[in-house]
């Protein structure tokens, strides 16, 4: 019976491994049976090297008609699910059709690899960078065995960061000057700034900043628009008298913010927003939305 | 409805305690397994629970203090954990992380108070971000607490002088300024506390405001105990600073605790050297606002400051604060019109004990204040108003009391215009006041300047005022001021004669307008007062002086004469008469001989014309001739003219009793047993002739109205009339005589009709027995009893 099961089973184990694969930093994926794993980090323009070793289970062969490894850029939409795009796709043969009897590694490199658009798991869509090995065989099923890896790109600080400030209100009602430091934040930044109320005729409550990401997917009559609301930060307890001035101090990190990505191969976009909420004693709310830009600064910069 | 709210709030506060408790324990084991992560996100829980809006101050304060306790243990924790290596600065990020604003920031202040003693960021950064970040907290109750809890940690990390915390980015200046702005902000929340919710509550809401006053006056306290605060900075920075908040919050409860509370709060010495700022603050103050109380609040520290130790008093010269002061109240009492008169009066009594206290040798301020006082009441009503009244009242006695002497408050000009201002009842009230004052402390008033100024005052008193209510005031009450007038009057005393001439001319032109219900009081005092003059001049006189000065026997005599003529025509006879007959007397001490009969003249007038009622002649008849038994003065021929005139009235009382004990009393004037005396013992035989013969008519007529006849007792004193004489050695009483009416009365005895009164019985006795015992004594005296035989 072992030898049945076994049939199905692939006869060989195959293992990517990169060359820099020490010492690179890995970071956590989640992969689609929801477990996340760790796997290596990249950016573009970067050398990816290493090894394909495939290992026939003992006292077996492999027969094939070549080996290759491909490095593919897949965009996945999930109303269109598995479908995939790729909007880069890298050959490399690694063998020419034969026999393999032994454990037998092939050395990779893909130089320089354009990598323009960074790994990304949304609600909608699915951004993905893998490293796909491929044993063609006759009659039977090819082999194939991926490699996930992330792709982050980094952007220098930008020259030129406005700030953002506004004048927003209901006439006789309700009238604040809000300002943010910055229109484009890292990851890891804070936003500052603060709220001056002008004129303050409804009671409040409380007041909040929230951080909205918007995914758009699709075009055309496609599209699908989705908002979640990352952070909800409280700023202001009761309600303030004209001429009051709330600080803000958000601090970035704790959520799980990606880049601002405006248009990712006309497939997607992902974009962040702060919103700005009061809450009266009615439970009414007033709001104004300030778009921001989620960029990703270079760690040790 | 309300025990409803009560309930409701009790269980409210039990489950916030509920859910407090449980996440503090599973913090406490997230401490104990110094896990960070799990001891944020249950702290931040717990601290939750003081989001709460349903509960009252005093029930928050109850959760307050529980977290306060937490925060404690949780700071230590945040101290071990950055000995463990994490960095205090990724602490201070990390707290900030939590989503609801109240967790966080008390978080923030918790973790700030371990990031200021690592000293890895200057004090002062830290405690600026803190205080700038609670600005988020805008709700009144919640906001107070969570600033109290950062001044509470903040207390001993503020960059003060002497601090650790003191280098060169931070200084005491950013201590003071963290301290000013936390204060600010706190008191805003606590002023906007009032308008929170709805107006129906409005009185328990100020209930509540009351309770947290004190959570705002901490900040003051802090900023008095800061070190680096010296006099000049107190001046230039903290002062204004404080004052512009307390004005600019126009609001009554906040103004009326926080000026008390500076008062309180900072040393005297900088408020004697900060008068002008802290009271120019005053009239901008809410008209409601209860000034008074605050300035005589500060105004009693610094009196207190002033009597502490007499070196600081040229401070108080240097600054000029009574004029300041002085100033401040007139410009308070002027932004205030709506203010009562009282509380402008209790405010002058304050400025008043003030000036006493540490000025009590100005009295022109005394009398400044008090003209400042006349200022505010002209115009006014009189003071209807009882508080007011009474606050006027105390601003008059403060001086006698502080003074001890009426003499002082004499000098002041504006005394009597303050008393102007009072009803009659207190007005009168306050001049028995004055005049104990004067008896309490044995007060001589020498001068007749003074007395004229003493008797200003006690106007009330002395004379009806103007419209003086018609219905009568109590009987009583009006004899013991008038008493007390009295008494007063032998207080005005000077040892020289010309001066206690003018004292006494002075004090009679006043009393003389006191109307015919005061002159029976006010008069004698005054006579004898008179009198003890002129028995002083007398004594000078011996010497040989006197008689030519402006101050003569024989005219305070005149005006003794015409003083009690005014008493006589008061219907006062009786009194009159006893008041002549005392000047009598004196005249005769000084050997007038006219002035003395004039006397008597003027006391039989009044007899014959004024003193009708038969008792009151009685006793007028009797002091009469016991008067005029000791005068020595009068010739052979006035006073024989006198003596006529007393038998003459004597003979002629209505009952024959009164007449014949009136005319064995006369036999008196006919013997007087002096070295010199008169001694016409015939005469006296005559009139005790007459007093028996009066007696007999007497018995006949009881006898005839009562078919009894009255008791013997007329007889037995005539007999001890006899007796006296004859033991004097009167030639006319012979023991013949005597025997002769020892059995009269015995006859009288034993007759039938006659009614046996046990005390004229017992007389009787005594009298028989006085006799038995002379006759037994032998000697000269027995020998002339010998022929009596009883």
């Amino acid at each position: 019976m072992n030898y049945i099961i076994g049939a199905f089973k692939p006869p060989c184990n195959i293992s990517i491994s990169f060359a820099d694969g020490r010492t690179r930093k890995q970071v956590p994926l989640k992969k689609e049976n929801g477990q996340t794993a760790l796997v290596p980090l990249f950016q573009s323009q970067e050398n990816i090297v290493g090894e394909v070793s495939i290992e026939p289970i003992p006292g077996k062969k492999v027969e094939h008609n070549g080996v290759k490894i491909e490095l593919l850029g897949q965009i996945e939409l999930y109303f269109d699910r598995g479908n995939f795009y790729d909007f880069t796709s890298l050959v490399r043969e690694l063998d020419v059709p034969g026999e393999i009897h032994d454990r037998k590694t092939y050395p990779f490199e893909f130089s320089t690899v354009e990598m323009p658009y960074e790994s990304y798991n949304g609600v909608n869509v699915r951004l993905r960078y893998i490293l796909k090995v491929t044993i063609s065989r006759n009659y039977v099923s090819n082999i194939v065995e991926y490699q996930d890896f992330l792709v982050r790109n980094y952007t220098p600080l930008p020259s030129i960061n406005n700030s953002i400030k506004m004048e927003v209100g209901i006439e006789d009602c309700l009238h604040i000057e809000f300002e943010y430091s910055k229109s484009k934040y890292h990851l890891k930044d804070v936003i500052v700034g603060k709220i001056y109320f002008l004129l303050v005729r409804i009671k409040i409550k409380n007041m909040e900043l929230e951080i909205r990401r918007r995914e758009s997917t699709g075009s055309g009559p496609n599209t699908y628009v989705e908002t979640e609301t990352l952070a909800k930060f409280e700023l202001m307890d009761g309600a303030p008298v004209r001429g009051e001035s709330i600080p803000i101090r958000l601090f970035l990190s704790p959520y799980e913010l990606t880049p601002t990505y405006r248009n990712i191969n006309n497939k997607f976009s992902v974009k962040y927003y702060l919103n700005l909420v009061l809450v009266d004693e009615e439970d009414r709310r007033y709001f104004k939305q300030q778009e921001i830009t989620v960029y990703r600064l270079q760690e040790n910069q | 409805m309300l025990s409803d709210g009560v309930e409701d709030e009790e269980k409210w506060l039990a489950e916030g305690i509920a859910g407090f408790q449980q996440n503090a324990f599973c913090m406490h084991r997230a401490l104990d397994s110094n896990n960070l992560r799990d001891a944020l996100k249950y702290s931040a829980q717990m601290l939750s629970e003081l989001r709460t809006s349903r509960l009252s101050p005093h029930k928050y304060y109850e959760l307050y203090m529980r977290s306060f306790d937490e925060l404690r243990r949780l700071e230590m924790f945040f101290k071990e954990e950055t000995k463990r290596g994490c960095s205090i600065v990724d602490l201070y990020e990390l707290v900030q992380h939590a989503g609801n604003i109240l967790p966080r920031l008390y978080l923030l202040c918790t973790v700030g108070s371990v990031y200021i003693k690592s000293k890895e960021a200057p004090a002062k950064d830290v405690l600026k971000d803190l205080v700038e970040m609670c600005r988020g907290v805008q709700h009144p109750v919640r906001g107070l607490f969570l600033r109290s809890y950062l001044s509470q940690i903040s207390r001993d990390k503020l960059p003060d002088i002497g601090s650790e915390y003191e280098g060169d980015v931070g200084t005491v200046m950013d201590a003071v300024e963290f301290v000013l702005q936390n204060f600010t902000e706190m008191n805003k929340l606590w002023v906007r506390m009032q308008h929170q919710g709805p107006a129906r509550e409005k009185e328990k809401r100020e209930k509540e405001r009351s309770e947290l006053r004190d959570l705002v006056g901490k900040n003051l306290h802090v900023l008095s105990q800061v070190e680096g605060v010296d006099l000049e900075m107190y001046k230039e920075t903290v002062l204004p600073r404080v004052l512009e908040q307390v004005v600019n919050c126009k609001d009554e409860l906040a103004q009326y605790y926080l000026m008390d509370c500076i008062i309180q709060v900072f040393p005297d010495e900088y408020h004697l050297q900060t008068l002008e700022t802290l009271l120019g603050a005053c009239p901008q103050l809410q008209s409601s606002v209860d000034i008074k109380t605050v300035l005589s609040q500060l105004m009693e520290r610094l009196s207190n400051y002033a009597s502490s130790s007499s070196e600081v008093l040229p401070e108080f010269l240097q600054v000029e604060a009574f004029s300041k002061l002085s100033g401040a109240i007139g410009k308070v009492i002027e932004a205030q019109p709506e203010m009562p008169v009282v509380g402008a009066i209790s405010l002058y009594v304050s400025l008043l004990t003030f000036t006493l206290r540490v000025h009590p040798d100005r009295l022109d301020y005394v009398d400044q204040v008090l003209g400042a006082c006349v200022k505010k009441l002209s115009g006014k009503a009189k003071a209807e108003d009882s508080k007011a009244t009474k606050q006027v009242v105390a601003l008059l006695s403060a001086p006698l009391e502080k003074y001890n002497d009426i003499v002082t408050a004499l000098k002041l000009t504006n005394y009597p215009r303050v008393m102007d201002h009072l009803d009659h009842v207190t007005n009168k009230v306050m001049a028995v006041v004055i005049i104990q004052s004067i008896m309490k402390n044995n007060t001589y008033i020498t001068t007749a300047n003074r007395v004229e100024a003493l008797f200003e005052l006690i106007k009330g008193l002395i004379k009806d005022m103007d419209g003086t209510p018609i219905e009568e005031l109590d009987e009583e009450d009006f004899k013991e001021e008038q008493n007390s007038v009295a008494r007063l009057i032998h207080m005005l005393v000077n040892e020289d004669h010309e001066e206690m001439m003018k004292i006494i001319t002075t004090v009679r032109r006043h009393i003389l307008q006191g109307g015919p219900k005061r002159l029976p009081f006010t008069i004698p005092p005054l006579i004898f007062s008179a009198l003890k003059l002129v028995r002083g001049l007398q004594g000078q006189e011996g010497d040989g002086v006197g008689e030519e000065g402006p101050v003569t026997s024989k005219k305070i005599f005149q005006l003794l004469h015409q003083t009690i003529e005014t008493l006589s025509s008061v219907s006062s006879p009786e009194l009159a008469l006893r008041l002549f007959l005392q000047c009598a007397e004196a005249a005769n001490d000084c050997d007038l001989e006219p002035v003395a009969y004039e006397f008597f003249t003027q006391a039989f007038i009044l007899y014959e014309e004024e003193v009708a009622d038969s008792k009151a002649q009685v006793t007028a008849i009797h002091l009469i001739i016991g008067t005029l038994q000791r005068m020595t003065v009068f010739g052979v021929e006035n006073r024989d003219t006198l003596t006529h005139k007393a038998t003459g009235y004597s003979a002629k009382l209505l009952k024959k009793p009164d007449q014949c004990r009136a005319v064995y009393a006369c036999s008196h004037l006919f013997w007087v047993d002096e070295q010199d005396g008169i001694k016409d013992g015939e005469r006296v035989l005559l009139c005790l002739k007459r007093a028996l013969r009066i007696a007999n008519a007497a018995q006949q007529m009881a006898n005839v109205m009562r078919g009894s006849g009255g008791p013997v007792t007329l007889f037995v004193e005539i007999l001890n009339k006899y007796l006296y004489f004859f033991e004097k050695g009167n030639p006319h009483i012979t023991s013949n005589i005597i025997q002769g009416l020892i059995e009269l009365i015995a006859t009288e005895m034993q007759s039938d009709s006659s009614t046996h009164d046990p005390l004229a019985d017992a007389f009787l006795a005594s009298t028989m027995r006085y006799i038995q015992f002379q006759k037994q004594k032998g000697g000269l005296m027995g020998e002339k009893y010998e022929p009596i035989k009883v």
